[in-house]
Formats: structure tokens, sequence, C-alpha cells
């Protein structure tokens, strides 16, 4: 006979840096069932952002994920661009493109770190965290701040990159490559780890696809996606170079995809310090009209997706945000179902979730449906009217 | 300054709360607790668990459904216990203090010893803050 267990993790949990609560439903050793309550970082950004002017939405959505804080504003000053036809001058288009791949270097330094903590080797996770200071550093010199770089502006970005930075930032990179070289063979060749990591958590090109799963999730699917290659943005289309993925869907092929995706993101930085044009970063451009526009950028984790909605006055109507995390998280609940208890952390840090990108509201009600839904409390309001009039005598 | 001052002046242990922050905080106390700035020569270590925690260092706007679990994690913590409010998110709110979902400051949910402003808080402005935390534990009476 079998016998279910509970497991809750969270809401506050060491294993968590956000709040975040799950439940794995167990038999024996193996996980029959997740389910996850969020809500715990929800701030509500959609909204702010629509009482903010354009100009101050770009720090709020800086500030949805401190870890893609280049990845939001570039989608979101897209978006404005597209909305209002706004052109971009090319050195800023390089500009932008170095600060992305930046971001995707130490988004990436970062979670091997973490996932070398969950497997138990906190060497890799002092590793990962030590070899990431040098773009943290390059960060500084460039933007002027370690995270929520604030560099980004519709129609251009805030800083440029002086002449004199140039060869400081190569001299770090070659630090960080040579780092790099020694972490990918640490974890690549090591046997405990290929025991460990391959055939975990497998999620097939088919479900990849069905579950509309991006960046390094899908590409270590075999699903050749890239936004940076699909849907040119910045200065990608004028530099060469190539989109990792992976046949094998595993946790290991998801590790190699992010480790081989750092090459290429130093190899971006590289060309593009040395394609640049000279010449203005802004165009200053003067308002935004009426419209609507949508900005796609590859973030760290994905795609990110913002849409909005202008009236011609100074603060968006409505602001979608769609952050990667979202379309991955639910290919974990399909990967963990049939793994092992102690598997399920590793499964789950693999997609590199990042919560409050994805935080929502929830509504909790038995039957599964809305309490309220709109239409409902249009009802329940005009009926209020209604009783009103009947009860003072009007028809 | 008494003896437990005295002792937990000398290794702190630190429970990290996060309560609807935008994760550049956490990254930056975890990033402190790394090579590079190396909390832990300041006996700075972080526990899993709020029971063996001195500190409770708070990150976020606090979120309205995180505020009763504040309160909870805090009566948890041994005595004395401090909270360290980091960051502008802890401190004040930041730039969500105009949400629906933000609910009180964090200083009128639990008394706060030491603030670390900063947007996030630079590694050497967060050493500066955890060593004001040391003085004020050693000259609590
Ligand atoms: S203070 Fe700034 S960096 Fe820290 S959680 Fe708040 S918004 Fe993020």
């Amino acid at each position: 006979m079998s016998h279910k267990a509970h497991i809750p993790i969270g809401p506050y949990h060491p294993l968590q840096e956000e709040p975040e609560f799950y439940k794995l439903v167990v038999e024996g050793e193996k996980v029959v069932d997740v389910d996850v309550r969020i809500g715990w970082n929800h701030r509500g950004i959609e909204k702010l952002s629509e009482a903010k002017t354009f100009d101050q939405s770009i720090f709020i959505v800086e500030r949805i994920c401190g870890i893609c804080s280049s990845s939001h504003p570039i989608t979101c000053v897209q978006a404005l661009e597209d909305l209002g036809g706004i052109k971009v001058p090319d050195r800023a288009l390089y500009i932008r493109s170095i600060v992305q791949e930046l971001e995707r270097l130490h988004s990436h330094m970062l979670w091997a770190g973490l996932a070398g903590h969950f497997l138990g080797y906190n060497t890799v996770f002092m590793w990962g965290w030590k070899y990431r200071e040098p773009i943290c550093d390059i960060m500084e010199t460039v933007t002027g701040n370690r995270q929520n770089y604030a560099m980004l502006k519709v129609g251009g970005v805030r800083r440029d990159i002086e002449k004199e930075h140039v060869p400081y930032i190569l001299t770090r990179l070659d630090e960080f490559t040579r780092h790099l070289d020694m972490l990918r063979g640490a974890v690549l060749d090591d046997p405990v780890l290929h025991a460990r990591l391959k055939g975990v958590g497998v999620l097939t090109k088919e479900r990849a696809i069905d579950y509309a799963a991006l960046g390094p999730t899908a590409r270590a699917s075999g699903v050749d996606i890239d936004v940076r290659r699909d849907h040119p943005y910045a200065a990608y289309d004028r530099v060469k170079w190539k989109v990792i993925t992976q046949p094998e869907g595993d946790v290991f092929a998801k590790m190699v995809v992010r480790i081989m995706e750092m090459y290429e993101s130093v190899s971006i930085i590289r060309q593009c310090l040395d394609k640049m044009p000279a010449g203005p970063i802004d165009s200053n451009p003067k308002d935004i009209p009426p419209g609507e526009g949508i900005g796609q950028a590859e973030a760290p984790r994905g795609e990110c997706f913002h849409y909005i909605k202008s009236d011609g006055s100074n603060s968006p109507v409505r602001h979608k945000v769609r952050a990667p995390t979202y379309m991955n998280f639910p290919t974990f609940r399909e990967t963990v179902i049939g793994q092992t208890v102690s598997d399920a952390t590793i499964i789950l840090a693999a997609i590199d979730p990042c919560y409050c990108c994805t935080e929502r509201m929830l509504i909790v009600d038995k039957d599964d449906k809305d309490l309220f839904d709109i239409q409902e409390l249009i009802r329940l309001s005009q009926e209020k009217t209604l009783k009103l009039k009947e009860k003072m005598g009007f028809k | 300054m008494g003896f437990k001052e005295k002792v937990l002046s000398k290794s702190i242990y630190a429970f990290h709360l996060s309560s609807g922050s935008c994760n550049n905080c956490d990254i930056e106390f975890l990033d402190t607790l790394t090579p590079r700035y190396d909390l832990e020569r300041f006996g700075i270590i972080m526990v899993g668990s709020v029971k063996h925690a001195d500190v409770l260092i708070c990150t976020g706007s606090t979120n309205r459904l995180c505020v009763p679990r504040i309160k909870k994690l805090y009566e948890m913590m041994p005595k004395p216990g401090f909270v360290v409010a980091w960051g502008a998110c802890g401190s004040s709110r930041g730039v969500f203090k105009d949400s629906y979902n933000t609910g009180a400051p964090l200083d009128e949910i639990v008394p706060v010893d030491v603030y670390i402003p900063g947007c996030p808080p630079k590694p050497e402005a967060i050493i500066a803050g955890m060593k004001k935390l040391v003085d004020k534990i050693t000259v609590k009476k």
C-alpha cells in the first residue's frame, strides 16, 4: 500500500534566497506531485509603472529583478521605441549589447555557483562568486554601479564607454576567461557530476515546445531559439556568434549550455568593443505618441517581453511584463515527477528560477475560480443601485 | 558590556529574510559572504534557521503577505536579537512604497537596530553597517 507524504518547503527556507512556498508530495523516495503557492514577492510592478512617467517606468522595471536589471529596462525601452518609431544611434546599440552580455556573464556565473552549492560543492559556490567579481568591476567601470545599472533610456544609453576604460575591460575579461576555463575543466570533467546530473530531470524537445520553454532551458532540450538571433536587437546582428544547443534536456545539458554561452558572451563583448563606432549615444526623443509597442530581449533565462500602451500622456496606460521564468517554471513539475526527493532541488535550480520576475497575485478559492471577476463586480454594483432605487421608490 | 554581548559581538549568526525584494540586496548579501569581501572574518555567517540566529537581516519592501511572518520570525529569534534593515526597501520600502501589495515599513513592524541604505548597498557599505552593529552590541548595557 502506498503512503503519500507532503514535504512543505518555505516560504522562508535556507534553500532559497527568495520567499516561495512549495509542497512536494512524495511516495517513499519518489516525488509524485508538486504544488506551489505564490505571492510572497509580489510588488505590483505593472500597476506601479502605470502610475509613473515613462522615464520613471524604466527605473521601476529595473527593480523587477536584481539579476536581470538590464534585460527588463532594455525590453521596456525597446517597447517604447517601437511605439514611437524612435531611432537609436549606432554607438548606443553597441553599448546596449555590451551591458546585456556582461549581465549574462554575471548571471550564469552566479547560477553555476548556486548549482554547486545545491550539489554539495561549496567550493564551486565560493569560486563561482569570486570569479564573478571581475564582471561586477567591469559593470562598475562601465555603468557606475555593481547592480541596478540605470544604463538604459529611451533613444539611447545614459553613459558612454570611455576610450581609457577599454584596456581595463579587456584585461579583466582575460582574467575572467582564465577562471572560466578552469571552472569548465573542473565542472565538465568531473566524473561525480556526470554520474549525478546526467539523465536527471529530462525535458524532452516535444515537451519543451509544448510548455513554450525559453532560453537555456529550451536550448538544452535541443530547441534552437534565441531572440538575439531570431529578432535581432541592439548590435547582435553585427557581430559573429552562435547559439549553443544541447540535445539531451537533462540538468547536465543545462549546465553545459550555460557554461558555453559564457564564452560566446565574452566573444560578443570583445567584438563590440572592437567595432564600436564613434558618435552620439542618445537621440533625445521628445515625447511618446499614442499607440502600442512591444519589446523583446534575451535575458539570461530566456525571452523577456514587455507590452506598453500609451494614450499620448506621459505615463503608460497598460504595461504588461512577461518574464522568462513564467514560461520555464511549469517545466519543473514536468521534470521533477518520478525523480527522487534528493534531486528535486537541483532540477528546480536547473531552470534558474527567478521568482521576483514571475510573481503574480494569487486568489484562492476552493472551486478553482476567481472569487469575483470584474463582470461579477459590475453586476453586483448595478444590483445595489437597483435595490436602492426600489427602496427609495424610484422606478 | 555583559558576557552575552561580548560573546555575541565576536560571532554573529545572521538569518536572511527576504520580503518582496528585487533580489539585488539578497545577491549582495551572499556576495559579501564569499571570498572577496568575506564577512566571515568578522565572525558573521549565515544560518538556516532563525532559532540559531542573533541577527535578522531584512531585505525587501515588506510585502503584505510577509508582514505576519516577519513578526513571527522576530518572536522566534532568541534574545538578545538584532534587526538590520537592508537597502532602501528595508529602510523605507524604496520604490515600491506606493504599491498595493506593500505593507507597513519594517521599523513599524519590528524594532530596527541598524539601517544600511543603498539600492542595493555596496559590499563596502554592508561591511561598514555590520561594523556599526558590532559597535552597537558592545556598547549596549
Ligand atoms: S533596495 Fe533596491 S536593490 Fe534592494 S531590494 Fe529594494 S529595489 Fe532591490
